[in-house]
Parts: C-alpha cells; structure tokens; sequence
C-alpha cells in the first residue's frame, strides 16, 4: 500500500493552477516596483513608484525565486537545472514565504501607522497577487501523505481557553487596591499566553493535517558533465550569493525587515532542499572541498569590503568570535559528548589574560606583550585552566559533569569579581575590569587605525574582523582535522559508549581531558582577540545566562542549534543566536520571549540541528528511513550471567 | 558441521593465566577462588547456568572490573586493572549485549579497534605530516582487510546501527581484532543468532584461531561450544566445577546436577528453564560421531524426564533453587 501521493490541496485543474502559480509570481514581484504606503514614516520607503524599497526587496525576491521554480515546472530549458526533483512543493515553499512576507509587510504598514487606510493601491495588488499565487501553488501536484490522522492536544489544555476570560473578568473587577489584584492580573496574563498558544499549536496541527505534506523521494536526472572548473565557478557563485544574503541580513537595519529576511531566507531555503538545488550544490562541494572552504573564506573576507561603515563589521567581529568559541565548544559537546556548561569561563580566562598582558594602564601586571605572545598567554593560560577543571570532574558522567561545569563557570566569574584588593589580591580590578586596552599592532599594522585598501577604507573593526576570521580558519583546521583522525574518532567513540571505548584500548579519562582542554584553549585563542575587540574585560561579560551573547547558554545553544559534530553548523547557528535577539530589540519586553519561541519551533522542526551531521541526521529521523534492521532487545533472549 | 571437529591443536605456552580469582560485591561473591589457564592456539569454553558468574569473570579478567583477590597475567605479566591497558597488553572483547559505535561507520568501528596500536597524537593529526598520512592510510588498510575477513568489506561506509543483527555481531569481533589481540575473549557469540549464523560465526572463531589468537568463549550454545573448544570450564555459583574436554564435562555429575537440578523425592524436576539447558547438553552429541551413542548424558536426559512425569503427578513444590 502506498502512503503518498501526488495531488493538490486545493482542487484546481493542474493547468489553470500552474498558470495561476506564474501569473502570480510574476504579479507578486512585479507589485515590489508599486507604490504600497502613502507616507515614508513606515522604515524602508515604500512610497517610490518604481524602484523596490525594505520589505519590497523581499517580496521581490520571493516573486522571482516562485516564478523562477514555476518556469522550471515547465520544463523550460536554462531553468531546469532550479528543480532537479521536479517536485512542486518548492514553489509552495517559495510561494508560503512570498505571501508571507508580503502580507506581513502589509500589516505592519496597517499597525504602525494606524489602519489598513494607510495601504496604496499597490499595497493590495501585492497583498492580492501573494495570496493568488499561494492559491494556484496550492493548486498543484503536491507530494503528500494518503493520509494523516488529525492530533489533537490533551483536553485539559483547552481549559485555559475559557479561564483566561474569567481571570480578566476577575482581574478587571476586583479593586485594584486589594492585594490578590497584581496576582488576578498576572494570572489572567499567563492564563492568556497559555490560551494563546494551545490555539496556536492546535491550528497548526490542523493545517498539517490539511495539507499532509512531505517528500517522496524521486530519481534526479543526474547532473549535467561539467567541466572542474565550471564546477569551481559555481561553487565561488553559490558563495558569492551566500555572502550577499548573509551581508544582507546583517544590514538589515529595523526589525520588521530582519523578521522578513528570516522568513524569506527559510522558506526560500526550504524550497530550493525540495527542488533538490540544495542536493546538488552539496555534491559539488564534496567534490571539491577545498575549493568550497576557500570560496567560503573567501566571500567571508569579502563582507568588509562591502561596508561602508563600522556599524556593522563590529556586529559581523562579534558574530565571529561568538562563532569560533561555540565551534570550540562543538569538540567538547559535539564530538566528545561533555556537556559543557561552564564554557565561557574560557573565552573569559583567554580574555583577562591577554588583557593583563596587553599593557594596559589598569593592569596590575605592566607588561606589555606582542600579539603572538598575547595569543600564546592566553590560549595556554585557558588550556591550564581547562585540565585543573578537567581532571576532577572528568570522572564524572553526564548530568554530574555538566552540573559541575555550570558551577566552574559561575566560580571563574565570582573569583574574577573578587580578585579586586578587598576582598582578595588586586589582579583583576574585581568588577570594574581591566579597561583601555591597547589596539593591537601586528608587525607594525596598527589594527585601531583605519587603513585604505583596494581604495576602500577598513576601519577598526574591519581590521578586527580579518584578524578574528584568521583565528576562524585557524579553528576550523584545527576541528576538521582532528575530528577525522585517530584521536576524533576516539572522541566519537567515547560519546557513543564509554565502556566498549575502552575495551577498545582508548584512555577514556585522559582523551576527554584533551577534548576539555583543546576545546578551552581554543575559546582562549578567541579571547585574547576578544579583550582587544571590546577594549574592556569585565566579570559580567562571561556568566551563564544572559539576554546577549556569548554566555554559556548560547553557546550550547548555538551548537545545538546549528548542528552537533559539524563545522559549518555552530557557525551558522551562532550567526543566527547572535542576530535574532540583536534585530528583535524592536520587540522590547517580548524580545526574549520571541527568542524563546522561535528556539522551540526550530528545536522541533530540525532536532538534529539546521546543519546536521550525517549520523545526526540518521539518528533523529530513523523512522524515515527504510528497510533498517534495527537489532532488538528481544535477540538478546539467551543473554545470561 | 561444516567445519572439522578436531582441528590441529598446537597448543604452546600459557597465554592467559588467572589463579585464585575472586570478586566479592560486598557480601555476594560472584566469583570464588576460580583458576583457569589459556594456552596459545587454544579455544577454550566457559559455561554456566545464568547467574554463574561468567561474565563478572570476563569482566575481572579485561579490567573492568578490579578483582578482590587473585592475579590475572597475560604472557607471564600481570595485567593492570584498567581495561584500556588490558587492550594495550594484548586481550581484546567483545560484549554480551552488542555494544558497537552504532554512529559510526562499520569502518570507524574497526579504526576505532586500532586505537590502542597507533599513536599519532593531537598535533601530527594538525600537521598531517607524511608519518601521519602513512599510519592513517596504514589502519585504514589494515581495518579494510579485517572488514574483509568478517565478510563485510561492501558495507565499510553503512552506519552499524543499520547492519543486521548477526553482522553487527561480526563486526564487533572485527573491531576486537583491529587491536592485534594474542586472546580474543567472546561473551556469548551467538546470543540471538539462528542456526545458519550460529554456523558462519563457528567458523569464523576457527579461522580467527588459526591467525594465531587464543579464544576464550562464554556460551549457552552446547552443541557451539562442544564444537568449538578444545577445553571447557564450568563455573557455577561462582566457583569453577570441572574443566576438561568435551567428555569429561559431559559426563561430570555436578555439571549435570548444576544444569538439570538434583533429583529429589517427590518433587518437580527439570523446571522449564533448566529444560532448554537439558536438551542442548543433550542435543550436543546427536550431530557428533558414533561415540555419542554410548555418551552419559544420553541417559541423564531420560532419567529426569520419566522422573517428571511421576512427579507431576504428585505435587510441584519448585526446586528451582538447586540450580
């Protein structure tokens, strides 16, 4: 019995939906050049009849991406190779975020400027084409289950749905003097998010239910013989683009827009893993992976120069050492399997550091090293600091060692505190910190100077930013290397069972002390960067949780977000952790909510992380996969003494 | 059987020597005062009812576990009680209940078996110098060609999760292997596996003997292990009974006791788990030349089922116990 199919959602004739899905998108992108606002109050300036503005752009790009993948449906030659599956739930994809960055945009506009009254004509042909468009993808043959069964949430949920109204009743009735009345208003507010959010999850699952969506897997034409160094110069394209949206995201300079970017660049993203784009890139990589890491690098090292100011290359330096401490952190969590709670002790010990060495008039210690010797101090002082944690609580497994960690990181960042003269020796200037450290100059290039190159200045934080993504690359080899060696596959295998590891011959204890104290001098590295980057180190830069990172949460979550075992997940998972709390400020008191949000619906989305590692991969999605003969329990009847 | 049933024994000096094990888990000692000695070229069996004790041995000969008394040498030197450094000396293992890197590649597993015979470190996996290059390319050949030996050089690159169950059972002997062991010691082998496998993995130990490693096997099987080794032990209650050659140790009343229970009067015999045990004990000789015929255990197997049924007759006080 087949379980999928192939039909339409909503039932069109496939022509007159494939027409619509094109006419649509043409309409859609066409709409971004209109007019949608009478007033330029709304960010952007979407007043200009003629030349796309903010959120415009978006709806543009997302016209262009369905039109693109709908041309590609029809078999049109020098667009084919968009939609190598043939699958139409690309353009669904495509069209989903086209209508919902538009609308989006729409009701924006209609919010903060006070009514849908504010929209141009414009604004409506775009509203209209993005939903007509939507409607014909619905339309057509789309890859879906026979069947899926409607789930329903544990009824006791829905009880919030009828309290919450009674909680405010009670709320707003009782005396405000009295004191149950704060407790009545807190309650009613719960009361309402729960409400909320039951409704929510609910109307979710009936939209699965109604579209039973999913993948069949379909042989792919296999890809056109190319030459290598076509091959070469669709990789660098790829990359070029991937900077120009990154670059893009990173500018962005309102919430809204940063909200649209994220939708657009996920469904987009989304719909090009169906058309099966994705696919392909990803086999030319492998094929050539060097290429591709120096492509990446590459168009890494491009983002200064597309900058006009230091606004955001300081964000983009930041990103990066975020980054590489959380991809140090990958080797501890990812490949050793050490829940680390107490990581950015590390990035701190590199830090303070380099910082007492960096010469710097508020430190106790008048020194003043070169950079390689900053380097040195630092990541060997975080690598000491790793083994004396290391070595007693390595012994311990899982929970313990993570809760462990969670205190070390607290101790480092009291002890730090504490360091001040009063209440201990003076090293650290306890929580003032030590400040005014010195820019850094390598070999005579002053890194706080501003410095014209290919007639394009680079400011200090572009400086920054070329030295930080050197420590990257650095990071990098150094994570890609060891993790296919001897010593990697150790690691992996003491994360996958400790016991047969060493039945295997591996000294448990002493390559997780190595783990702990690779990964620490690795942060440490990024630290004494950070110290030069940040002017000041203080205590308060390195607790566990906070609204920002780098702290000790994110990082985790970073890793686990982007993808544990993988190079190129905590980078991306740390660029994003990084940007969304950054761009959701707008959403003020409810930044952190929304933060949290979005962390569960990926979580639930992607388990294994938005870059997932090969095993990852097979591991959280085992019931997709067939014919696996899993062994199980019940072959182990005979199993005695 | 497929295979020779009296292979050419060469058997040399002692390669394991365990005197005076005990291991005590406070007021329970699992295993008391056993002594056993596994020459070269040798495939030794050790059975047991369950609970006897057999793999807290294993356990306390590969370092997992610290014995309270007693030494266990390999090749003449104690071995120290870790079970990394018990690998380094040169005595691999495999599991009861398969515990293979079940995330990693059938050919990461056997790499992984290399662990202990390399020793590229941190730094030349950094550097990639031409020493690492060749003891990596090295291992890699050299886990391919035990992937090979298994049968399961086509599926190098499947995760192990993935493989079947008897594969996954060859591939955790592989990976043994891959550390170059002189003893292999084999904690039931063929848990779960049908007949058909239950044969390829026989034959698998006898050509693993005859690269010149000593076998010490844990087994339910009879009919296996009687055609396996060339000595058996028997540990029950934690004490070593009888060892000997096939004979001996069928025709040893107290392994016979220790398997059916004793006859007592008036009382069920041979409860239904002891029953399996029977009939393999039993079982074991009908495949074996004519000499059987005349085998002691014949008879055993008669007595208590015509004791049985009397018995059922009566009353069914258990005497699971006297195991």
């Amino acid at each position: 019995m087949t379980t999928t199919e192939t039909t339409p959602v909503i039932p069109l004739p496939a022509g007159t939906a494939r027409i619509l899905t094109a006419v649509g998108a043409t309409a859609t992108a066409a709409s971004a050049f209109l007019a949608w606002t009478w007033t330029s109050d709304f960010p952007g300036d979407l007043t200009v009849t003629g030349y796309p503005g903010g959120l415009q752009w978006l709806t543009l790009v997302a016209g262009a991406l369905t039109l693109v993948l709908t041309l590609a449906s029809y078999g049109l030659r020098g667009l084919r190779w968009t939609s190598p599956t043939r699958s139409d739930n690309g353009i669904l994809l495509a069209a989903t975020g086209g209508a919902v960055v538009t609308w989006g945009t729409l009701i924006a506009i209609g919010v903060e400027l006070g009514g849908m009254a504010n929209l141009e004509p414009g604004g409506w042909v775009a509203g209209v084409a993005s939903a007509l468009t939507l409607i014909g993808a619905l339309g057509l043959p789309l890859d879906r289950h026979t069947r899926r069964p409607l789930q329903v949430l544990n009824k006791w949920w829905f009880t919030a749905v009828p309290v919450t109204p009674l909680l405010y009743l009670a709320a707003t009735g009782v005396d405000s003097s009295r004191p149950v009345a704060p407790v009545l208003v807190v309650l009613a507010q719960g009361g309402l998010a729960a409400a909320g959010g039951v409704v929510l999850v609910q109307a979710l699952m009936l939209l699965r239910t109604w579209l039973r969506l999913t993948t069949i897997e379909r042989r792919t034409a296999p890809p056109l013989e190319l030459p290598s160094w076509v091959e070469v110069l669709l990789i660098i394209a790829a990359f070029s683009v991937g900077l120009f949206a990154i670059t893009f995201g990173i500018d962005t300079e309102y919430g809204e827009l940063f909200t649209g970017y994220l939708v657009l660049a996920g469904t987009g993203v989304a719909a090009l893993t169906k058309s099966g784009l994705i696919a392909r890139l990803r086999a030319l990589t492998v094929k050539h992976r060097p290429v591709t890491t120096g492509a990446a690098f590459a168009a890494a090292a491009g983002f200064p120069f597309t900058q006009s100011s230091d606004q955001y290359t300081s964000v983009a330096t930041n990103i990066l050492i975020f980054a590489t401490v959380a991809l140090g952190l990958n080797i501890v969590v990812g490949l050793a399997g050490l829940l680390d709670l107490g990581y950015v002790a590390f990035l701190g010990v590199g830090a303070y550091a380099a910082a007492l060495v960096s010469g710097s008039p508020a430190s106790p210690i008048h020194v003043a090293f070169p950079f390689w010797g900053a380097v040195l101090t630092g990541a060997a002082a975080s690598m000491i600091f790793g083994v004396l944690i290391g070595a007693p609580t390595l012994r311990l497994r899982g929970d313990y060692l993570a809760i462990v960690t969670l205190g070390f990181g607290e101790i480092f960042r009291i002890t730090m505190n504490n360091l001040n003269g009063t209440t201990g020796p003076n090293l650290t200037n306890g929580s003032n910190g030590i400040p005014r450290i010195p820019d850094l100059n390598i070999f005579g290039f002053d890194l706080g100077k501003t410095h014209t190159v290919f007639g394009i200045d680079l400011g200090r934080f572009s400086n920054y930013y070329l030295l930080m993504l050197i420590v990257t690359a650095f990071v990098v080899l150094v994570f890609s290397r060891v993790g296919d060696s001897r010593i990697g596959r150790a690691w992996v295998a003491i994360r996958e069972d400790e016991t047969a590891a060493q039945a295997m011959g591996i000294n448990g204890f002493r390559l997780k002390l190595l783990a702990f104290a690779l990964g620490a001098s690795l942060a440490g590295l990024a630290g004494t960067v950070q110290a030069h980057v940040s002017y000041t180190v203080t205590p308060d830069q390195y607790t566990f949780a906070e609204a920002l990172p780098p702290n000790s949460a994110f990082l985790l979550a970073a890793v686990i977000l982007g993808g544990m075992g993988t190079i190129s997940g905590p980078l991306l998972g740390a660029t994003l952790l990084f940007l969304i709390p950054k761009k959701l400020e707008f959403l003020s008191n409810y930044q952190l909510l929304a933060f949290g949000i979005a962390l569960i619906v990926l979580m639930r989305v992607r388990p294994e992380g938005l870059i997932a590692n090969r095993r990852r991969q097979l591991e959280f999605h085992e019931a997709d996969i067939p014919a696996q003969a899993a062994p199980s329990d019940t072959a182990l009847t005979k199993a005695g003494a | 059987m497929t295979t020779s049933t009296a292979p050419v024994t060469t058997t040399g000096d002692p390669v394991l020597e365990a005197t005076g094990v005990i291991m005590r888990f406070g007021g329970l000692t699992a295993v008391n005062n056993v002594d056993l000695t596994v020459n070269s070229g040798e495939i030794v069996g050790l059975i047991g009812p369950n609970g006897a004790g057999k793999t807290t041995f294993f356990n306390c000969l590969t370092g997992l576990y610290v014995p309270t008394e007693g030494t266990v040498k390999y090749k003449g030197t104690v071995l120290p009680p870790k079970p990394h450094l018990v690998t380094q000396a040169g005595i691999a293992r495999t599991f009861q209940n398969i515990r293979l890197f079940a995330n990693m590649t059938v050919l990461e597993n056997v790499l992984v078996g290399r662990h202990s015979r390399t020793k590229e470190g941190l730094l030349s996996a950094v550097l990639r110098g031409p020493k690492y290059k060749r003891a990596e390319a090295e291992s890699r050949e050299k886990a391919m060609g035990l992937l090979e030996f298994a049968g399961l050089a086509d599926k190098a690159d499947h995760l192990a999760r993935n493989l079947p169950y008897g594969e996954q059972r060859k591939l955790e002997i592989a990976r043994a292997l891959a550390s170059e062991p002189g003893l292999l010691l084999l904690d039931e082998p063929t848990a779960g596996m049908n007949p058909q496998e239950t044969r390829a993995a026989e034959e698998l130990v006898f050509a693993i003997r005859d690269r010149g490693i000593a076998i010490l096997v844990i087994e339910h099987d009879m009919r296996f292990i009687f055609n396996l080794c060339d000595r058996t032990a028997v540990l029950v209650q934690g004490q070593k009974i009888v060892e000997g050659d096939r004979e001996t140790v069928q025709s040893d009343e107290r392994v016979i006791t220790a398997y059916l229970g004793a006859p007592l009067e008036g009382t069920a015999e041979a409860p239904a788990a002891a029953d399996a045990d029977a009939d393999a004990i039993a079982d074991a000789p009908a495949d074996l030349p004519a000499e059987a015929a005349a085998d002691p255990v014949e008879e055993a197997d008669a007595e208590p089922a015509a004791e049985a049924s009397t018995a059922s007759a009566t009353s069914t006080t258990g005497t699971e116990d006297e195991k």
